[in-house]
């Protein structure tokens, strides 16, 4: 027991750490200017990527629904929470933990209604109606400002404080892969991925599949609300075409190529590929920019033919699993 | 009281009638074989008890409760586990996951304590690793609790899915096929196993098996089935020399 406690404590001392220097890093290189504003936005946009796609990883990757309307869970909270610090913004930081969770519960609790119907789906139907959902948002966003004018419509909306920093991405950022970790190595997490196996055996072993399986996308879409409400709050301007089907196959391709049931691979695969874009607009120039749509296409199919379980299959950085081992003593005691 | 009753049971997909006017009362402790030709209907009777096909007739009782119309995870907890006849694990998942699953309903944590990690959900972790340690150690795989399910050779998995079942905890065990694919030594260890099991766990078990010499060994009771319909039924050597359960194996004229 004294061992394995020891060890536990050791690792997650190593983890804080580590976020904690890597932090610094980053702080550092951003003040003295070796990250200039532009590459820092994309630093942060890679953060938000990865809080949305940890919320597909879930989802698809850990529980095996295939959901192609993530993108509409982000969009629903970032105009939530930014209507919400657009009414309430002038009380600062606590105004915007206010407006995260206002994304984060609106977004959950939109996942949920829409899961109650759409769960009873398997794999290809379920992937067909998340679209559709995908599609409603997009018109009742283009069309919310004869109901709300803040929200602007098709024109977009304007005005958000923009409040996010590093601090605020970072850190939520980290919160939320050490959430998930934690989920996804419990009782519900076992519960999840036995779904993605096998359903019908799941179901007869005792887990409530249909309650597990909404639990999950519930949980999944309520981070695709706070990385919508980080977004809102890095973006002076948002539109609905920042939410649209192409985003959501923006996450399922980050998720497919980290591999399926892989924080590792999603986390490493959201970071990269948020770089990669922006750095495919240098190595392409203007003239040759829209290629970069088909450079990531050809990635994603590269990878499918040659290393269908993406580029972590499944493993994980040790320092995010708990170890299970048997006791010795305790043994001994047995034997 | 019987632990399991089960009375008039039939089932129709489409035109097809699989199984009909089904019988079989089981009594707590009893090792009961299910036996017949491929495409009797055995396996449609166990898919029944466990609740993934509704019966189309009939009533399921198990300890005095009605079954018929509960979903299969409602069965599970109220104590009838099953095996597979083609082995169905979680099969990227580890050996010890493939375990621990099954104590999802009785983990005693929520989800709170799940994100926060608090002294409960460790405590509690802690006894769900501990019992599911002592399973495999039972079923002598426990040095291969973190190997991927899918990785372990046949009869491995075979144990694997044994010891998923009895993580259920049930009272009621179904074995579909257990020795399906064993070699004759197998089969004997499986045998042993199955005795020291229903012991150890204070189990009754109804198994389908094509093995006689497992049936033979291992059960008290036998239930023949033939075309959905119940042929034979009694102590397993009646049941060897009964005309009817001759035939149904071997076709018309080989009794004479």
């Amino acid at each position: 027991m004294g061992g394995v406690m020891f060890q536990n404590i050791n690792k997650m001392l190593l983890m804080v750490i580590g976020a904690v220097v890597l932090y610094v890093l980053l702080k550092i290189m951003i003040t003295t200017g070796v990250i200039n504003p532009y590459w820092q936005r994309v630093l942060f946009y890679s953060l938000i990527v990865t809080i949305g796609a940890l919320g597909l990883g879930v989802i698809y990757g850990f529980t095996g629904q295939f959901s192609l309307g993530h993108a509409a869970f982000v969009g629903l909270g970032a105009y939530s929470a930014g209507y919400f610090s657009k009414t309430f913004g002038q009380y600062g930081g606590l105004s915007f933990i206010g407006a995260l969770l206002v994304g984060m519960v609106f977004a959950g609790l939109m996942g949920f209604l829409i899961g109650v119907p759409v769960l009873r789906l398997k794999s290809d139907y379920l992937g067909i109606a998340t679209l559709g959902f995908g599609f409603i948002v997009k018109v009742a966003l283009d069309n919310a400002d004869k109901i709300i004018p803040e929200l602007g419509g098709a024109r977009g909306m304007v005005g958000t404080p923009q409040v996010a920093n590093l601090e605020w991405l970072f850190f939520t950022a980290l919160i939320v892969i050490v959430l998930t970790r934690n989920f996804i190595f419990s009782t519900y997490g076992r519960a999840c991925t036995s779904i993605r196996e096998d359903e019908t055996a799941a179901d007869m072993i005792g887990v409530n599949t249909f309650k597990t399986k909404l639990m999950a996308f519930t949980f999944g879409c309520a981070l695709a609300g706070l990385g919508g409400g980080l977004y809102a709050h890095t973006y002076p301007f948002i539109c609905p075409g920042d939410f649209y089907f192409l985003q959501s196959f923006d996450y399922l391709i980050v998720v497919v190529l980290g591999g399926l049931g892989s924080m590792t691979g999603t986390v490493v695969t959201a970071i990269g590929w948020a770089f990669l874009l922006e750095g495919l607009r240098f190595v392409l120039g203007p003239q040759f920019v829209d290629f970069r749509g088909v450079i990531y296409a050809l990635i994603l199919i590269i990878t499918i033919l040659v290393r269908r379980q993406g580029i972590f299959g499944g493993k994980e950085f040790g320092f995010l699993v708990p170890q299970v081992r048997r006791e010795k003593p305790d043994a001994a005691l047995r034997g | 009281m019987p632990l399991l009753e089960v009375k008039g049971l039939g089932i129709n997909f489409g035109g097809l009638r699989a199984v009909n006017r089904f019988d079989l009362t089981i009594e707590p402790g009893e090792v009961v074989g299910l036996i017949g030709p491929n495409g009797a209907g055995k396996t449609t009777v166990f898919n029944m008890i466990s609740g993934y096909f509704p019966p189309t007739d009939g009533t399921i009782v198990f300890k005095g409760r009605s079954i018929v119309g509960l979903k299969p995870y409602q069965i599970a907890r109220l104590g009838i586990a099953r095996t597979f006849q083609n082995i169905r694990l979680f099969r990227d998942n580890s050996v010890l996951d493939n375990v621990r699953v099954a104590f999802h309903p009785r983990a005693g944590y929520g989800l709170i304590d799940a994100f926060l990690r608090t002294p409960r959900f460790r405590a509690k972790e802690a006894e769900i690793n501990e019992r599911a340690f002592e399973l495999l150690e039972t079923l002598n795989i426990a040095d291969k609790a973190n190997t991927a399910v899918k990785n372990l050779p046949y009869g491995d998995q075979r144990r694997v899915e044994i010891a998923r079942a009895l993580a259920v905890g049930p009272e009621l065990l179904l074995l579909d096929e257990p020795a399906a694919g064993m070699n004759p030594a197998e089969v004997q260890q499986l045998v042993e196993l199955i005795r020291f099991i229903k012991q150890k766990f204070n189990l009754t078990v109804l198994l389908i098996e094509h093995q006689m010499g497992l049936v033979m060994n291992l059960c008290e009771r036998l239930v023949v089935m033939d075309f959905g319909e119940i042929i034979a039924r009694g102590l397993p050597h009646e049941v060897r020399q009964n005309p009817k359960v001759l035939e149904a194996y071997l076709g018309k004229g080989a009794v004479a």
